[in-house]
């Protein structure tokens, strides 16, 4: 078992949390795993990323070779497209469709959308309006993760184990925000798949 | 014992702790910063009382952690690469005092230079003080090497690198803890003149630094991270230091490596070992991030039968750091592409956040800069160096920490006049407050802005070191009151923050300007704090 995931994002989007979270659930199922991540000056609201690797055998590299990573995960659309040299051809595209904006030059969102599209396996949501409609605006990023979790071959349980364990210091209704949240996602995705018949 | 999940600066700091460390000391930079921070959250460290307080610059870091090497305590320092610059001259002694405690100094290098100016390579500087040089492939070896480095350090008195490169620093893999040892407890040195670098002590001294040469580089011939792995294809041998082993390992996860390989992670380079891999093979490939340090020192300038490939053949690119692709190319292997990043995707460079204080600052001295020509404005290292960038265009300089002060100045002794330096709170209690006296001295007519918000920012919101105080400091430098203004950067003082910084321009002599206003981040952190408090 194998897993290369490219997180990605607008600095401040939360990525890291959603590394974490399946960090958490990687060791607690005793896989390896290694976790590149930006910190520093990139983070001012630049574009970041994150290689996550989980393996049931030692991971060498700690950044994925390009051409190689099952899937991108991205909580902002045109963020999901610069990581695209990273997944492999029958890898997955799952990103938010939410545009995050803080460029004068930024592209026409339908236009973003519909090259996201043309990829073959791919799956978009607005995680942002999942997320508010829950009452918890600021965990479209754990939708996200929630959407994605039906690729990662990690039990839901374990994810939902790392979303305790990551915000633990926040108290049961923050921690009760993110699995509800966690749980849209992942219905998303499974309608999504049994719409499409695909999987 | 369960594995804990840790960034390779989280490795170095636990292995540290663990190791009985009694003091780190630092000044925040990436990708180096959470090592120091690491200490500074964890509760066994507060319980041993370890010292983990920012220092002012890496100079007073290296220099206080030496101090407490003295007393026979362990001590560790951590900079960025280019922190080591402003700390060398300790460090560079450092080598001929050598250590009582052990001591361990972190030079974290940034190739590709991700969040710095430069990508120079620490181990040419490990290499100059002539000390061993640990350089770790992986989050485990971070905490063995620093685990057991104290250990080398007291063994041959001597402080020791460690060297490590962004990727490591920041990424995040399964470590298992070692033994908590104790703390040391205080023991001069023997000889109470070891740390006196009279002319006359310090040949004694260096002459048992020379000495120590051949026992390095044993220990590097015998070092568990450094090992030979043979291959049947001796048409290539492959010299992998550090983290470039990694990405080599990362192309033979299906099958085996043919070629013999070097690994190396201790320095001086273990000769023997190099001398059987070259003597083997026909042609050596060196993989190694950072500059072609190995790669030259093997290669030598008079002609051998041996071909070195790397870096300064064009095998691996020159500059920026080494991946699994680069290296599946230079060892002939297939290499995978996804697909190409559509033409639409445009790049989003980190900007000034949204309610900044800078933006404010820096619209205030745009517009008082209006009626001069352009290129006036000498800048520093932070978060306002984001200002060179559109919409604001406002800075013509950033190059190293407090050069803004000293350049403006010698813009002004050429006759530019006036001269502006825009400079943040940490970054001139760092190294800014020596330029500015030597500005006071000469009255330059320069106009000096600390842009104060209280924190130092770029980092995450360390501590900065004079909040409070810079106003003193700068009356005490010798700044004239008349001169020295504060500033409130809000949209709503606009018209008459212009008003004063074109009256400070327009004087023929030094001011200084401090507009003063909390870090947005930092407001958002603390609120947050005091929600959690009030919970």
């Amino acid at each position: 078992m194998k897993i290369d995931i490219i997180l990605a994002g607008v600095g401040g989007q939360g990525i890291i949390s959603i590394a974490a979270a399946i960090g958490y659930a990687a060791v607690e199922s005793n896989l390896y795993l290694k976790q590149s991540e930006v910190h520093g000056m990139s983070q001012r609201g630049g574009e970041i990323q994150s290689h996550l690797r989980v393996s049931d055998k030692e991971v060498h590299s700690d950044l994925t070779p390009q051409g190689s990573a099952d899937m991108i995960i991205s909580v902002e659309p045109m963020e999901s497209l610069r990581y695209l040299p990273w997944l492999s051809p029958d890898g997955w595209l799952i990103t938010n469709t939410k545009p995050f904006i803080n460029v004068p030059n930024y592209p026409d969102i339908n236009l973003v959308l519909k090259e996201i599209e043309s990829f073959p396996n791919h799956i978009t949501l607005d995680a942002d309006d999942i997320a508010r409609k829950l009452g918890s605006a600021r965990s479209a990023n754990i939708v996200m993760l929630g959407a994605a979790s039906p690729f990662i071959e990690i039990p839901y349980e374990k994810l939902e184990n790392g979303i305790r364990g990551i915000f633990s210091r926040k108290g049961d209704k923050i921690i009760k925000q993110n699995l509800d949240s966690m749980m849209a996602g992942k219905e998303f995705t499974k309608n999504y798949l049994s719409e499409t018949s695909k999987v | 014992m369960e594995k804990l999940l840790l960034l390779g600066d989280e490795a170095i700091a636990q292995g540290a702790i663990d190791a009985g460390l009694s003091g780190i000391y630092a000044y925040p930079g990436t990708p180096s910063t959470e090592i120091t921070e690491y200490v500074q959250r964890s509760k066994l460290a507060k319980e041993r009382g370890i010292h983990s307080d920012w220092s002012a610059n890496e100079k007073t870091a290296m220099e206080t952690a030496l101090g407490m090497s003295y007393t026979g305590k362990r001590a560790m320092v951590c900079m960025k690469h280019v922190g080591l610059n402003v700390a060398s001259d300790p460090f560079i002694n450092s080598a001929i005092t050598g250590a009582n405690g052990g001591l361990i100094v972190v030079a974290a290098d940034d190739p590709s230079m991700h969040s710095s100016q430069n990508e120079q390579d620490s181990r040419f500087y490990g290499k100059f003080a002539l000390i061993p040089i640990f350089e770790p492939s992986n989050q485990q070896e971070a905490y063995d090497m620093t685990y057991e480095g104290f250990e080398f350090s007291e063994k041959y008195e001597i402080p020791i690198m460690i060297r490590l490169t962004t990727r490591l620093a920041h990424s995040r893999a399964g470590v298992k803890q070692s033994a908590l040892k104790d703390q040391n407890k205080i023991s001069l040195p023997k000889d109470m003149r070891q740390f006196v670098l009279l002319p006359s002590i310090a040949r004694e001294r260096y002459k048992i630094l020379l000495d120590n040469q051949a026992n390095f580089e044993k220990e590097s011939e015998q070092s568990v991270y450094n090992k030979y792995v043979k291959g049947k294809d001796k048409s290539m041998g492959i010299i992998a230091c550090g983290i470039a082993y990694n990405y080599l390992m990362e192309n033979y996860t299906d099958d085996e490596c043919p070629f013999p390989i070097l690994k190396i992670s201790q320095y001086p380079l273990p000769i023997n070992l190099i001398k059987k891999i070259s003597s083997e093979c026909k042609k050596i490939l060196v993989l190694e991030d950072g500059y072609p340090l190995v790669e030259d020192m093997i290669n030598g300038i008079l002609d051998k039968d041996l071909i070195v490939l790397g870096r300064t053949n064009g095998t691996i690119p020159r500059d920026g750091e080494l991946d699994p692709n680069i290296v599946a190319e230079a060892i002939g292997k297939p290499i995978k592409k996804g697909k190409d990043v559509p033409g639409l995707v445009v790049g989003r460079p980190p900007s000034l956040c949204t309610g900044c204080p800078h933006i404010d600052s820096f619209d205030a001295l745009n517009e008082a800069l209006k009626e001069y020509s352009k290129g006036r404005v000498f800048s520093d290292i932070g978060c306002y160096t984001l200002s060179a960038l559109p919409p604001y265009e406002s800075i013509n300089s950033c190059v190293d920490m407090g050069a803004s002060v000293t350049m403006a100045k010698g813009a002004a002794d050429a006759g530019l006049k006036p001269s502006v330096a825009v400079v943040g709170d940490s970054t001139f209690t760092h190294s800014g407050m020596t330029g500015l006296l030597d500005a006071v001295n000469e009255n330059s007519p320069i106009t000096v802005f600390i842009l104060d918000n209280s924190i130092t920012a770029m980092t995450g919101g360390q501590k900065s070191h004079a909040t409070g105080r810079l106003e003193n400091i700068c009356l005490g430098i010798g700044v004239k009151p008349e001169h020295l203004k504060i500033l409130n950067p809000l949209k709503k003082h606009h018209e008459e923050n212009v008003k004063i910084i074109k009256d400070e321009l327009a004087y023929n002599g030094l001011s200084v300007i401090i507009p003063t206003r909390d870090c947005i981040e930092i407001i958002k952190k603390t609120k947050k704090t005091t929600k959690e408090i009030e919970k």
